[in-house]
């Protein structure tokens, strides 16, 4: 009751100066909608740069590295009288396979952690170009499994990834690669492994990963394909891929499975740190300068109130004598301030909304992102919440230094004045 | 008789630009249903002192007491309720709120005392213009009657919460002889038809010959 009739002075005070209150919400409606729009642009930005590399990343990966041996063999001799000494030790590259594989990717995919996982095998190659030879790698994959954890199809510009499977020999070349060759789908490039056997492979499909160092000397062929052109068992594979359900395990993981399977192992966060110091240097900037733009908004409706209270001196003084307190008073012009901030609050939501939207519609072809048709917006709802979270404080705070000040009139001084 | 309103020993100075004495040892006290005018000089310290017993003032020495109840000198939101609930106010210029119209204006307080519904308040206010003949204005903005007219809407106003004591500071001093009548005739109609206190500031004698009984000040002490 006392609320309401607190609030139905601020809509009447509010009404009675519509045209500065208006200015002072569209402040707010401004701030807001640039707020919106500048973090989803931003995150927008940052997903599309984060998964162009990081969507193609295992979360864990397992494998062999190439490194000398820290237990050298005469270590194990556990005779105290003796002293051994090595020298020259050299890395040992003929274990390059993940031992016992099957067992490992079996028991790996019944981790409740584990959103799934692929194989992996590399070949270093040349590509035999009438005299020129191209060093470049063939990864083995299941094309399958590839495009469902890591989207492989969505790189893959011509031709179908599915194609590895089903075709005899078949590979998908980079497009840096493809062109180098003068090569299309359909066509048959050979090449050279370093043992030096020499394989015909058909071209199935051309793709684009967006980095052009990688697809001048990539290629993907079938894991059966690339056994093959190693000449080596089936079970033959260098690397374990492993893709999480929560991304933030990974380190976790990756420390379990290397004690667990002897092999090496490498997270995302040490394999890609950079990126994750990019993304929040972004977001950082865009917070920055979503909160400066209301700080400004802020000083809009702090002046606009203060000349309300010094234009309404009488009514205040009138309200203080008729039995209103100073807490009454300041609430009043609190509510002033915060229906503001919520009118222009809201607008700025819906515009900022629209906005993005539209941006989201225009068109943004680059070469290096074949997947991306228009600029990239992130409608993350906590934008949202946010945005109005933090209007809703600074019209509080915009309003509460005038409200005080209106608070602390004395009828007195103005009744007497007259 | 019951005693509304009571002073004891009040001392006012102000303090700026020199100290200066306003009121010295001032007591006195009204009784229910009394029509007090306060009359003095300009500069006497009568306006002042209505300040003081309004509760708006509250830097003074010496104890007030209204309807029995010793009025503290800090609490800000019991004072503004005691005005609420127990005073009536007349000023010299109506201060009316221009925002709201006439019926808005005079139903103000009730609705913060909230004592009454909605409804009832409203009634109330309606009967209090009718009293004072200005119901058909009910509806218009306060800011499009005229002065007389403004200043009956503001004793409607005081009037609303049934107050113990109505004050005024020169009620009618930015009237004219006819409204001024007017006025003074409300008054006297509510000293002698339903017994309301009243303690009205004026320097108009006529004015003040017509009360029940005249206080008179001269720097700061009572005289009569």
């Amino acid at each position: 009751m006392r609320t309401r009739l607190l609030i139905n002075i601020a809509k009447s005070l509010l009404m009675a100066r519509w045209k500065q209150t208006l200015v002072a919400a569209i402040g707010v409606t401004f701030s807001i909608t640039m707020f919106i729009t500048l973090l989803s642009f931003m995150s927008g930005l940052n997903d599309l740069l984060d998964g162009l590399i990081l969507n193609r990343t295992p979360h864990v990966k397992l494998y062999n590295d190439i490194t000398p041996k820290i237990n050298q063999p005469i270590n194990q001799l556990n005779d105290s009288n003796v002293h051994h000494f090595i020298g020259s030790v050299k890395a040992d590259a003929s274990r390059q396979s993940i031992y016992n594989s099957n067992a490992i990717i079996n028991a790996i995919e019944k981790d409740p952690r584990v959103l799934g996982l692929s194989r992996k095998l590399t070949a270093q190659v040349f590509f035999n170009d009438g005299n020129i030879d191209i060093t470049a790698s063939i990864f083995g994959i299941d094309p399958n499994q590839e495009t469902k954890l890591y989207h492989f199809d969505e790189y893959v510009t011509s031709g179908n990834s599915a194609d590895l499977n089903k075709v005899n020999n078949g590979i998908i070349l980079g497009k840096g690669l493809a062109e180098k060759l003068l090569v299309n789908i359909g066509d048959a490039v050979q090449i050279t492994t370093s043992k030096g056997n020499i394989f015909q492979l058909k071209v199935v499909g051309i793709f684009q990963s967006g980095i052009k160092d990688f697809d001048n000397v990539q290629s993907y062929a079938s894991i059966n394909t690339v056994q093959k052109i190693l000449s080596v068992p089936s079970d033959y594979i260098t690397s374990i891929q492993v893709k999480l359900k929560d991304i933030m395990q990974a380190p976790a993981v990756a420390k379990q499975y290397q004690q667990l399977y002897e092999t090496d192992a490498e997270d995302i966060q040490t394999a890609n740190s950079q990126f994750e110091t990019g993304s929040s240097i972004r977001t950082l900037i865009s917070y920055s300068v979503g909160i400066t733009l209301l700080i400004v908004a802020g000083f809009g409706i702090y002046n606009i109130l203060n000349m309300m209270i010094f234009e309404k001196m009488d009514s205040i003084a009138i309200l203080k004598a008729t039995g209103f307190s100073g807490k009454d008073v300041k609430n009043i012009f609190i509510y002033i301030a915060i229906s503001i901030g919520i009118f222009g609050g809201l607008m700025g939501l819906v515009f900022g909304f629209g906005l993005s939207a539209l941006i989201d519609q225009i068109p943004f072809n680059t070469a290096s992102l074949p997947t991306i048709a228009t600029y990239p917006i992130n409608y993350n709802p906590n934008f949202y919440i946010i945005g109005i979270i933090f209007s809703f404080i600074t019209t509080y705070f915009a309003g509460w230094f005038p409200a005080r000040k209106a608070s602390k009139i004395d009828p007195v001084v103005i009744i007497r004045g007259k | 008789m019951e005693k509304i309103l009571e002073a004891k020993n009040i001392n006012k100075f102000f303090h700026d630009p020199v100290r200066i004495q306003v009121i010295e040892d001032l007591s006195f006290s009204i009784n229910k249903g009394e029509f007090v005018s306060l009359t003095g000089k300009s500069g006497c310290g009568k306006s002042t002192l209505l300040y003081v017993l309004s509760t708006m003032d509250t830097d003074y020495e010496g104890t007030l007491l209204i309807d029995g109840e010793e009025m503290p000198k800090k609490n800000e939101g019991f004072l503004a309720k005691i005005r609420n609930e127990k005073i009536g106010f007349v000023f010299q210029f109506h201060y009316l709120i221009n925002e709201f119209n006439v019926l808005e204006n005079v139903m103000l307080p009730g609705l913060k005392l909230a004592k009454y519904s909605k409804q009832e308040v409203e009634h109330r206010a309606m009967e209090k213009l009718k009293m004072l003949g200005i119901d058909t204005l009910a509806l218009k903005k306060a800011n499009h009657i005229s002065g007389g007219e403004k200043q009956r809407v503001a004793i409607a106003r005081a009037l609303i919460n049934d107050p113990h004591i109505i004050m005024g500071d020169e009620p009618t001093g930015n009237l004219d002889k006819k409204n001024s009548d007017l006025v003074f005739d409300i008054f006297k109609q509510l000293a002698d038809e339903f017994n309301q206190t009243l303690l009205i500031v004026t320097h108009d004698p006529g004015f003040a010959d017509r009360t029940h009984r005249i206080i008179k000040m001269e720097d700061g002490k009572l005289i009569s």
